[in-house]
């Protein structure tokens, strides 16, 4: 009993070690952050189109295909209620609002963020982090805050374009296979869609990115130097990225009803 | 001492654990400015520990590295990264930045520490390229250099702002007989002619002796024996004549502690 309570007492000052670890790691990065932005911004520059425009045509595809999900479900549904012409409404709130910044979240971590922790990992592993501090290079400022800035900056880009891309699936759906009336299609989504609305997802997508550009570079960075470590590190980035966002997605969800 | 004394490097009953496992147990040791030093040991004894112990990648648990004068733990981040503008190292597999080209990573210190001009910062670089022999290879990428391309060019860059103290770890390693003799040749002339410390870490007890002025030899967390090449060689410590001339039988045992072979055989050792 008592080996059982100091096992579980272990467990949680390990668990609040790491953490406070990992939120003073984030400080370290936002200290960091506004010199690397005004003196290198051509790191994030190159850190943006590899997070972001790399993760481009995946984000597209799945996109389309789940703003065709939503024409085909908010068609059936609707049509029951002869509301099918709302179907652009209930396209644009879902998209904006929660599909467009989650799933695209979601697949920015199994994309962006599995390269971000393995690459970062392998550097350590490879002595390339140790080098560059023993050229007098600090590896965070370097290595780890343009990463980090690239995520966070790709991030409601990529959300936008995902939102986007739905609801043009969803037109091609709605509009041009099950012949919803394309001026209501549109002219509903308009007057019903308020900036508030596009606002949330914006608000989203940047906290996503934040999170899951952060869980990446740290996950990296604090990998054990082995081919194991690595494959490990890239796992939980993935696994704590997705909890993590959708744990945020209800809290944010909730502050603003 | 200060920075015009004799000794680069002074370590005094440095200790230092990793987990239960001590790796230095009171350790003292000085490498004197202008020379090329060797640490040599059996494999596990900590000698890239120590490496990384000098150049404060590890913090000692207990005594006092002093490194041109000054005790190394005690500096701030900012002077610790002045300090280090004075070390070059190269590490045992290169360590380069795989996402640049060649020349880009011997341009690397260059770029982050100076404001020289692209002509400029071309002209070092082909120059440092040209020392080792890989001129020719500075649009390459790292992951189309053999292992011995790669050291070298990690040394072109180890070079590249000449700095006052040069650190090889196991610098030897797996390079071709023409390479390992450019290499040797190469620490020899930049200690003499650029007037650098070196330190090299190594098991290549036959290359190391004809290039290091003085050699330490490292074993159970201490300085077993150290003088030149020629004194370790005929040195009469047991212990020392096992590592100089590679022989099987001696303090140091081949086999890591095991059961005996017969019993673990025939499986009596889980009974």
């Amino acid at each position: 009993m008592n080996r059982m309570l100091r096992d579980i007492y272990n467990t949680l000052l390990e668990f609040v070690r790491t953490f406070g670890a990992f939120q003073l790691f984030f400080l370290k990065l936002v200290k960091h952050s506004p010199a690397i932005l005004a003196t290198r911004f051509d790191l994030v520059v190159k850190q943006v189109y590899n997070a972001g425009a790399l993760s481009l045509v995946i984000i597209m595809i799945c996109g389309l295909f789940v703003g065709g999900v939503l024409g085909l479900q908010g068609y059936s549904n609707l049509a029951r209620f002869n509301a099918e012409d709302s179907i652009g409404v209930f396209a644009a709130f879902g998209l904006t609002k929660e599909l467009g910044p989650v799933i695209t979240a979601l697949l920015f971590a199994g994309r962006a963020g599995t390269s971000l922790a393995s690459e970062i990992g392998l550097m350590k592993a490879t002595d390339q982090l140790s080098a560059m501090e023993m050229m007098a290079v600090n590896p965070v400022r370097r290595v780890l805050v343009p990463r980090f800035l690239g995520g966070v900056i790709a991030m409601p880009l990529l959300a936008a374009v995902f939102s986007a891309v739905g609801l043009f699936g969803t037109h091609l759906v709605a509009v041009e296979l099950l012949n919803v009336d394309v001026g209501a299609f549109w002219q509903q989504m308009q007057n019903t869609v308020d900036i508030e609305d596009i606002n949330e997802g914006i608000l989203k997508s940047v906290v996503f990115g934040v999170t899951a550009s952060h869980i990446a570079v740290w996950e990296g960075y604090n990998a054990i130097p082995t081919a194991e470590g690595v494959g490990r590190a890239t796992t939980r980035t993935v696994v704590i990225t997705a909890i993590a966002v959708l744990v945020f997605d209800f809290m944010i969800t909730a502050a603003m009803i | 001492m200060d920075e015009t004394s004799e000794n680069l490097i002074e370590i005094h009953d440095l200790k230092y654990s990793r987990g239960p496992r001590p790796i230095f147990e009171g350790m003292n040791l000085t490498i004197k400015r202008g020379e090329i030093t060797a640490l040599m040991g059996p494999s596990g004894t900590g000698k890239t520990t120590l490496l990384r112990l000098i150049t404060r990648q590890l913090i000692p648990q207990h005594g006092v590295i002093y490194v041109n004068g000054v005790d190394i733990s005690t500096l701030n981040i900012r002077k610790l990264y002045e300090m280090r503008q004075q070390f070059g190292m190269l590490f045992q597999n290169g360590a380069l930045l795989t996402d640049i080209s060649v020349f880009e990573n011997v341009a690397f210190p260059l770029r982050e520490h100076t404001k020289l001009t692209n002509r400029l910062i071309r002209h070092v670089v082909l120059t440092k390229l040209h020392a080792v022999g890989l001129r020719g290879a500075a649009d390459m990428m790292p992951a189309q250099l053999s292992g011995g391309m790669a050291r070298r060019v990690a040394l072109a860059r180890a070079m590249v702002m000449d700095p006052e103290i040069l650190i090889y770890d196991e610098p030897f390693v797996g390079l071709d007989p023409i390479s390992m003799g450019v290499i040797v040749r190469l620490v020899r002339r930049m200690n003499d002619a650029l007037g650098i410390t070196s330190i090299i870490v190594s098991h290549d007890v036959a290359e190391v002796s004809t290039v290091a002025d003085r050699s330490f030899l490292i074993s159970e967390g201490r300085v077993a024996a150290s003088g030149s090449p020629d004194e370790l060689r005929t040195a009469k410590s047991e212990l020392v004549r096992q590592f100089m001339h590679g022989m099987a039988d001696g303090p140091v045992a081949f086999h890591f502690q095991a059961p005996g072979y017969e019993e673990q055989l025939l499986g009596r050792d889980s009974e």
